[in-house]
């Protein structure tokens, strides 16, 4: 249905629209199809692309490096949200209850995701590397030992801000819900587990998804942590994206054909993700 | 939401302990920042005292090598034109989709929504080459990619609060003579500003800290962001001047806590707003 007002406001398309196009273009539709046909395709640059088929994508499948930061990453993903979740949750339960200076707790809990990818890995270089000296070893001495310590930096940096979904979530519950469960005699788990969770739903839909994402894409942290070191066992599968294409020479239609794959997954995580929690979702 | 807990006094304690703990890792990198460099990686938890002491020559080191000052010129250039632009056109782009709803604005609309979902490594050889060849390659080229890359999320927000807008008000404007562009400059950009100073708020964050959209769209030997300049302290194989670098963390670090602290009410509500997403 368009309405008088829409008829007029559609002339002005020009003004209104086209900018934001016109950039869309430019920057994500242009590289988006460009990139889909590269990834069939051997190049060195966008201008000397060679039709190849499907042989990049038996490239990338058959590359054990691969297979191996898909794995890392997928536990690191895994480890990550339901320890960022829990705790964020429990802080904010804690925070919304009372608690004296519960508006500083907050800012501080907050401030590291202020920090770049960059910057925090190397603020936590320095606080790893020194803790481990006493057993004279590095961040960079095992894969292990980079997962754990980039869970560290994870949690540190997310934690913070989805406690302030939380408390958002917390405050706009519905009191008299709670009350009344009181009065009816509930004890406080079951409030937390009947009432409290499936109310809070919709924020733990948000947070779930956006800790799996982020932990799924992260790169600069990495980069700077351990740089997938010693000799890539420390490598998420952005980092490997990016090195095959920067890395090696000749290799850029793997690397583009291994991010489509990369592609694939977020997005069949996105909709997935929707889909379940939305149908979980209650209303008081 | 505020009924009582128990030992409120001993939570109190509880938190007071996890906070401090959770600022230590940012306290560890400003005591290291005045310690001479070959102290840092051996003696990371050491008060610099004595011969360890070294005043501000990390500082002056860092800023030498890293030329940190023309990086945080060019990272405040790139962030505030890139958010200004974004603000302003996608909030236009976002009232026409609402307000025309034909199948140009809807195909429009779901462009902008799988924009959130795919990630950057997808496009990021070919939009380098791409702003390569178009010449944006420099800071105030930046701006354009980052309202093609980054339109999505505002996109959204947007078409959120303006579809709550009613339409009414526009309408009895028109009657009366206003031109489009008075329209949406005098009724509806006020009503959108809450929804403005968030979206402001996360792609500030996120321009602000950005690190391999700038890396490899950006001409290397003319401009680097602070992102940028500290990466390439690591260099290629060597060693890294730790000293250095801890000076460059803190240079980094504070304007963005003066920020914080100066903007927390914002920010704080920034992200709450911008949780729709999702």
């Amino acid at each position: 249905m368009i309405t008088m007002a829409g008829k007029t406001i559609r002339k002005w398309w020009a003004l209104f629209a086209l900018p934001t196009f016109a950039s869309f273009l430019i920057g994500f539709i242009a590289p988006f199809v460009m990139g889909i046909y590269l990834s069939f395709c051997r190049f060195s640059t966008v201008t000397d692309a060679k039709f190849v088929g499907l042989q990049n994508y038996t490239a990338a499948i058959a590359d054990r490096e691969f297979w191996r930061s898909l794995v890392y990453t997928v536990a690191f993903t895994l480890v990550t949200v339901v320890v960022v979740n829990i705790v964020a949750f429990a802080i904010a339960y804690m925070l919304t209850k009372a608690v004296k200076g519960a508006n500083i707790f907050r800012s501080v809990f907050f401030m590291p995701n202020l920090i770049g990818g960059i910057i925090l890995g190397y603020i936590w270089l320095l606080l790893l590397n020194g803790v481990l000296a006493h057993w004279s070893r590095s961040i960079t001495y095992s894969g292990t030992y980079g997962f754990w310590g980039m869970v560290m930096l994870y949690c540190w940096q997310q934690i913070g801000y989805m406690m302030i979904i939380y408390i958002a979530g917390l405050q706009a519950l519905p009191g008299d819900v709670i009350e009344a469960a009181a009065v009816d005699g509930a004890s406080s788990r079951q409030t937390m587990f009947r009432i409290t969770i499936p109310l809070m739903m919709p924020s733990i839909t948000v947070c779930t998804f956006l800790t799996m994402t982020n932990g799924f894409k992260m790169f600069d942290q990495n980069l700077a942590l351990t740089n997938g070191a010693p000799s890539n066992t420390s490598e998420l599968l952005a980092l490997n994206i990016y090195r095959t294409f920067y890395g090696r020479a000749g290799f850029e239609g793997v690397g583009q054909a291994k991010a489509v794959i990369f592609f694939l997954i977020v997005a069949v995580i996105a909709i997935v993700q929707n889909r379940l929690s939305t149908s979980r979702e209650v209303t008081a | 939401m505020s009924d009582k807990i128990k030992h409120p006094g001993l939570w109190g304690v509880f938190f007071t302990v996890v906070s401090l703990a959770w600022i230590f890792p940012i306290v560890l990198v400003v005591i290291n920042s005045f310690k001479a460099k070959a102290y840092i990686s051996r003696n990371a938890f050491s008060i610099p005292t004595g011969k360890q002491f070294v005043g501000f020559e990390n500082y002056t080191r860092g800023i030498e090598r890293t030329n940190l000052i023309a990086s945080f010129g060019w990272t405040v250039v790139v962030t505030v034109g890139a958010v200004a632009l974004i603000l302003l056109c996608t909030s236009m782009c976002a009232w026409w989709i609402v307000r025309v709803d034909n199948w140009v604005a809807r195909t429009l609309y779901v462009l902008f929504l799988f924009n959130m979902i795919v990630p950057f490594q997808m496009v990021m050889f070919t939009l380098s080459k791409l702003a390569d060849m178009l010449s944006l390659n420099t800071p105030w080229g930046l701006w354009f990619v980052y309202l093609g890359f980054g339109a999505g999320l505002a996109v959204f927000i947007f078409t959120g609060v303006i579809k709550g807008i009613p339409q009414e008000l526009e309408e009895s404007a028109m009657i009366d003579g206003a031109s489009v562009p008075r329209i949406f400059f005098r009724i509806v950009l006020p009503i959108m500003k809450p929804a403005i100073v968030s979206v402001a708020i996360l792609e500030t964050m996120w321009i602000w800290n950005d690190f391999l959209l700038p890396y490899l769209t950006l001409d290397m030997r003319k401009y680097k962001t602070m992102s940028i300049a500290i990466q390439y302290l690591k260099g290629g194989y060597g060693s890294v001047d730790m000293g250095a670098m801890m000076g460059c963390l803190v240079l980094a670090i504070v304007p963005i806590i003066i920020f914080y602290l100066i903007c927390q009410k914002y920010i704080i509500s920034g992200v709450m707003a911008g949780a729709v997403k999702g």
